[in-house]
């Protein structure tokens, strides 16, 4: 970790106007993935901008629309015991609390959650190729140790995947991210947040350096009749996703109206395919049918190696998290299988 | 009121609050007037050498004091065995800063010294080195084939290579009614205490160093830096406070030390050197093993031959071994045996001795392949263990001092409830889950080595009771403290027991759970002799009423010695010192193992484990939900640390057949999963319903406690315990561990 200034921003301009004027400058947000890049010394940043100070963007609040907006420097935890998320989009506050440790969940805000780079473990160890980490350098993880690797949406370049819970969910919602830039703000649905490595796997999303990210919104539709989250993974809690999946249904008697349904752990951004949610739509909420729409969602899976159970595990993921969804009362803390 | 004896309660730790409100200090809690710190440089390369290191660049920036490699180290000792210490397998010992050679990835490369630990690390960080690089081998598999007999050495007294054959093992094996054979793979394990390795090296004005260092032995260390650096062992004092936490890790001195008191000397000043998580994974490790077992048996289930071999990784410069293969025939007396152990040695640093080393090993091929032969021959795998039992050890040709383990069977299945299992595998569900109950046994010897104490009656007539010993984390301060009060009949707060300090009367490492037996022996013959001058000096005082009285007629009680035959006479422990008109009374003993007794037997530890999981099929996530092992291990001093130390070595159990393996890349050579956060080991959520039993097991032949050691013997049945269950839920075996949820699909 090299010595770098530190600064707190009081507000949004300040923060944005600090970092955009310095291209060795980052912001600092609840820091628990951007510390360990600085131990890691894959970041050698000369300022860090402390954003958690700023007094706006921190709260839980309804929008005109009727749905719910998270401030970016909301923590994790308070997002995920929030009455309104808790009520309304209980499918978000079980994909946060199945994410991290509560020690790490009280420090973490929603805008650093969405963009924690990798957990590859290439990426972190600055003594191997990774284009992700030093572009042209090559990916390690292909030919090597990638049980936690992608298997939908990888390029030759990188095969790491995104490894946050929350934006499994904030996916499968259809969240918008809104984002302040000195040119002014933006938005961006979350389908298009994220990007997938392509051959530029240095940029994990569309966020323009500089830029920030004040909320993110939910639209009213909650799915909180009908939902479920599902983590697997090697042990029952502080571990990273090696699949996870996101339901939410509408159901209205026994046929479906409109599903949600998201994947985590396997690719470079929360994975959802519009065409197997169709598929469901006007169909029973059946178990053959949840298996077809699995199908149709792991369509072109490749494993590479260790990961390759990843596929099969996915497919039965689907299957079993959309039964749960049925009942979400059966669902247990953690996210681990149920009924 | 007579005493009532402390041995045998269940008292709670003496350092427990300290521990738990964070005012104990580590080795890397001291602080000193200008302590310098410093941060170890690692190799990135695996095999090679160093061409050249660019320490110039680093040592201008402002705070970096000095850098050390291997071109400006002070000239040090030049033989082998000047490194050697209490715990060196056979071989040449590492030697930091040697040379310009490589061996090993992560191989300490240089030392940079700063005046705070960030600009230390930061320098080192950005240092430039360059490399020549080789050619290596760093996995076991691919090398199996380079296996080789270990080399002998004083190693091999405590791990004894295996046993030659016995009767014709290849005819029995073909000819038997019932066999298995099975592989068994298991990956390398890094130790992973909590608190990570520091040594302080105080510079005390005259030269004299005091040593805060994070070990297993502070003897151990004191002479390894007395030899290496060329110092008088006195002026050499090593302090082991606290210790968070060490299974083995702790049991040879590590390079963090070699640096901090190279870098104190040179500078003439105090210097720390902590090792971060990643450097946690540079030293030391279990070994990957492969195991071949042949198991056989005749129709009623008596096993008639035993096969078992494994290869081991070891590195380059030394051959570490354990007692993989020996086991089985302890346990069960099979007439035809065939056992091998041999090493591969890789480009790797020495495989260390991690709690239960070549036990836990061994047990889980052993035990599973006994699994494997129960559902052979339609016996219940318990029905098995009994039909084979035996109070002989035939692979000494003696008895056992003691062995409960049948009360361990017994007792653990009534409680755990193994007569509700039914046979077949696949026909226990709980909901959508499988359910399975597995069993196995456990074994660990029994073992007592030298260690010496110092008795000290003080003028307040309290006793003080010292040794050079560690307490790493599993009671040793309380439980020597309970028996040392018990030899005096004093209440616990009147006993102060000193540890933890090299220039204390001499104990070895702390390991092997031979602590307890040793230094409590030790303790007990410090306390018999002080007893003996206590009453020799009560019977000196003018008017004595304990003039000419035998020590069977008093007993030692209430601060003072009693008369039996009149209980109002009573000397205090205080008037004898102070009619001595000497500040103390004191004296210090060896506890010695009675060698000509114990020849005759084996002694050994015993256990059950009992498990029951869950497994989710479909997705093929596994739940150890109970689990219940009985101990047969003689007297238990401290019903409640050993307690702690049965389900640290149960949550040990499940962690290794479920979670914890270090990730190697063979193309680099190297560990890739050096941070908690991906070596797994089990969280609370993976812990469920454990429970353990103790069985009343005397010995009188073991040592003088009756007590047999119980750091290991936890462990070591849990992981075939959970296999063999996983196989009755789901009728799928798996002989490689951890056994990840995935394979189950
Ligand atoms: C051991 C461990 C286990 C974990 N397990 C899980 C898990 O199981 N599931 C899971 O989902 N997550 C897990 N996490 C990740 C954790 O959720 C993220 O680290 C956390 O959400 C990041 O948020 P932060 O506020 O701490 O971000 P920081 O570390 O402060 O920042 C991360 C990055 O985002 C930038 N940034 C932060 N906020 C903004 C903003 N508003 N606008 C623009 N840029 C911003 C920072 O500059 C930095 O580059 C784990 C983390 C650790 C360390
Ligand atoms: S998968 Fe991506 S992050 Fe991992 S080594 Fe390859 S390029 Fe780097």
């Amino acid at each position: 970790m090299n010595n770098f200034n530190y600064t707190r921003a009081g507000n949004i301009q300040e923060a944005m106007s600090l970092v955009s004027q310095n291209s060795d400058a980052g912001f600092l947000a609840g820091g628990t993935n951007m510390v360990d890049l600085l131990k890691y010394n894959l970041v050698h940043p000369e300022l860090l901008v402390d954003i958690n100070h700023i007094p706006e963007h921190r709260g839980i609040l309804e929008t005109e629309d009727g749905g719910v907006q998270l401030g970016a420097f909301a923590t994790n935890a308070e997002t995920a015991y929030h009455p309104l998320i808790e009520t309304r989009y209980p499918l978000l506050s079980r994909a946060i609390l199945a994410g991290a440790s509560a020690q790490i969940r009280n420090m973490a805000t929603n805008g650093g959650n969405l963009l924690q780079r990798t957990r590859c473990y290439y990426f972190y160890d600055p003594n191997t190729p990774c284009n992700k980490r030093k572009p042209g350098s090559g990916c390690s993880a292909i030919g090597g140790y990638n049980r936690i690797m992608a298997i939908l949406g990888a390029s030759e370049d990188c095969i790491a995947v995104f490894p946050s819970d929350m934006c499994v969910a904030l996916s499968a919602l259809d969240a918008v991210v809104r984002i302040d830039g000195v040119d002014g703000t933006r938005s961006l649905p979350f389908a298009e947040f994220h990007r997938l490595p392509g051959n530029n796997p240095e940029r994990d999303n569309n966020l323009q350096p500089g830029e920030i990210i004040t909320s993110i919104d939910l639209p009213e539709k909650g799915f909180e009749k009908n939902y479920s989250y599902l983590k697997l993974r090697d042990r029952s809690s502080y571990a990273f996703a090696l699949v996870s999946v996101a339901t939410g249904l509408d159901l209205e008697g026994d046929v479906i109206k409109e599903a949600r349904i998201a994947l985590g752990g396997v690719a470079h951004k929360p994975w959802r395919i519009k065409d197997a949610e169709d598929f469901l739509a006007g169909k029973s909420p059946s178990a053959e049918n949840f298996a077809a729409a699995a199908k149709i969602i792991l369509n072109g899976a490749v494993g590479y190696g260790h990961n390759n159970f990843k596929i099969d595990l996915a497919k039965r993921a689907v299957v079993r998290n959309c039964l749960m969804a049925l009942n979400p009362e059966s669902q247990q803390p953690g996210a681990h299988p149920s009924i | 009121m007579s005493h009532k004896l402390l041995t045998g309660q269940p008292v709670s730790r003496i350092e427990g609050q300290q521990k738990v409100t964070g005012a104990a200090r580590y080795a890397g809690d001291y602080h000193v007037p200008e302590l310098l710190y410093g941060y170890v440089v690692n190799s990135t390369i695996t095999k090679g050498k160093i061409l050249e290191i660019d320490t110039e660049q680093i040592k201008a920036i402002k705070g970096v004091i000095e850098v050390f490699t291997h071109k400006n180290r002070p000239s040090l000792a030049w033989f082998d065995l000047q490194y050697a210490d209490m715990d060196a397998p056979p071989g040449s010992p590492f030697r930091p800063l040697q040379n310009a050679d490589i061996k090993y990835n992560g191989q300490p490369i240089a030392l940079v010294v700063a005046e705070t630990f960030e600009i230390a690390r930061y320098a080192a960080s950005i240092m430039a080195v360059r490399y020549e690089e080789q050619h290596f081998f760093t996995d076991l598999e691919s090398n199996k084939g380079k296996a080789r007999d270990p080399k002998k050495g004083l190693a091999t007294f405590l791990k004894p290579l295996p046993a030659k054959p016995k009767g014709d093992f290849g005819k029995a094996f073909h000819n038997a009614a019932a066999q298995v054979s099975a592989e068994f793979i298991h990956a390398a394990e890094h130790h992973n205490p909590i608190e990570l390795f520091a040594t302080t090296t105080v510079y005390e004005e005259d030269g004299k160093l005091t040593i805060y260092d994070k070990t297993q032995g502070t003897i151990n260390c004191q002479l390894y830096v007395g030899n290496v650096f060329g110092l008088h062992y006195k002026n050499v004092r090593v302090i082991s406070p606290y210790v968070g936490g060490a299974f083995g890790s702790g049991l040879r001195p590590q390079y963090q030390l070699f640096m901090s008191v190279m870098a104190a000397l040179q500078l003439k000043r105090s210097v720390r050197v902590t090792l971060d998580r990643q450097q946690m994974f540079t030293f030391g490790h279990r070994p990957p093993t492969i195991q071949q077992t042949r198991f056989a048996a005749d129709s009623q289930g008596k096993v008639t031959a035993l096969g078992h071999e494994a290869v081991a990784e070891t590195s380059q410069h030394e051959d570490y071994t354990e007692v993989v293969v020996n086991w089985s025939n302890m346990l069960y007396p099979a007439p035809h045996t065939s056992f091998d152990y041999k090493l591969v040695p890789l480009d790797v640093f020495s495989p260390l001795d991690m709690r239960a080393p070549g036990g836990v090993t061994g047990m889980h091929a052993i035990e599973s392949s006994m699994d494997q032969l129960a559902y052979q021959l339609k016996i219940d795998p318990l029905a098995l263990r009994l039909i084979n039992y035996t109070d002989f050890d035939v692979t000494a040709d003696r008895p056992y001092s003691s062995k409960e383990l049948r009360e361990c069977y017994v007792q653990g299945a009534e409680k755990f409830g193994w007569s509700k299992r039914t046979p077949e595998p696949r026909s226990m569900r709980r909901g959508h889950k499988l359910v399975g109950y597995g069993m196995a046994t456990g074994i660990w010897e029994a073992m007592q080595v030298l260690a010496r104490v110092e008795a000290v009656m003080t003028a307040e007539g309290k006793l003080e009771v010292s040794s050079a010993i560690t307490d790493i984390g599993t009671g040793t301060l309380t439980v020597m403290t309970q028996i040392a009060a018990d030899e005096l009949g004093l209440a616990l707060e009147d006993v102060t027991f000193c540890y933890g300090e090299s220039q204390m009367p001499f104990a070895p490492v702390q390991g092997g759970s031979f602590t307890v037996s040793t230094v409590g022996a030790a303790v007990k013959a410090a306390g018999k002799a002080l007893r003996k001058k206590l009453l020799k000096k009560a019977g000196n005082m003018p008017g004595s009423p304990l003039k000419s009285v035998s020590e069977k007629e008093v007993v030692f009680e209430r601060g003072g010695i009693i008369l039996k035959s009149n209980q109002n006479v009573i000397v205090y422990f205080k008037d004898i010192v102070a009619a001595e008109k000497k500040k103390v009374i004191k004296t210090t003993n060896t506890g010695v193992p009675n060698v000509f007794k114990l020849k005759n037997y084996t002694r050994a530890a015993h256990s059950a484990a009992f498990v029951e999981v869950e497994v989710d099929e479909e997705l093929g996530t596994i739940q150890v939900t109970r689990a219940i092992t009985a101990v047969a291990a003689g007297n238990i001093i401290n019903p409640k640390t050993a307690r702690s130390q049965i389900l640290g070595g149960m949550v040990w159990g499940i962690s290794k057949a479920l979670f914890e393996e270090t990730i190697s890349d063979h193309r680099f050579g190297k560990y890739m999963n050096q941070n908690l956060a991906e070596y797994h080991i089990p969280v609370h959520a993976d812990i469920h319903e454990l429970d353990v039993i103790f069985v009343e097991e005397k010995d009188d032949i073991v040592n003088e406690l009756g007590s047999k050691g119980i750091g290991e013997i936890g462990l070591v049945a849990m992981p075939p315990a959970i296999a063999n269950a996983i196989y009755h839920a789901t009728g799928k075996r798996f002989n490689q561990l951890p056994i990840h949820f995935d394979q189950l699909l």
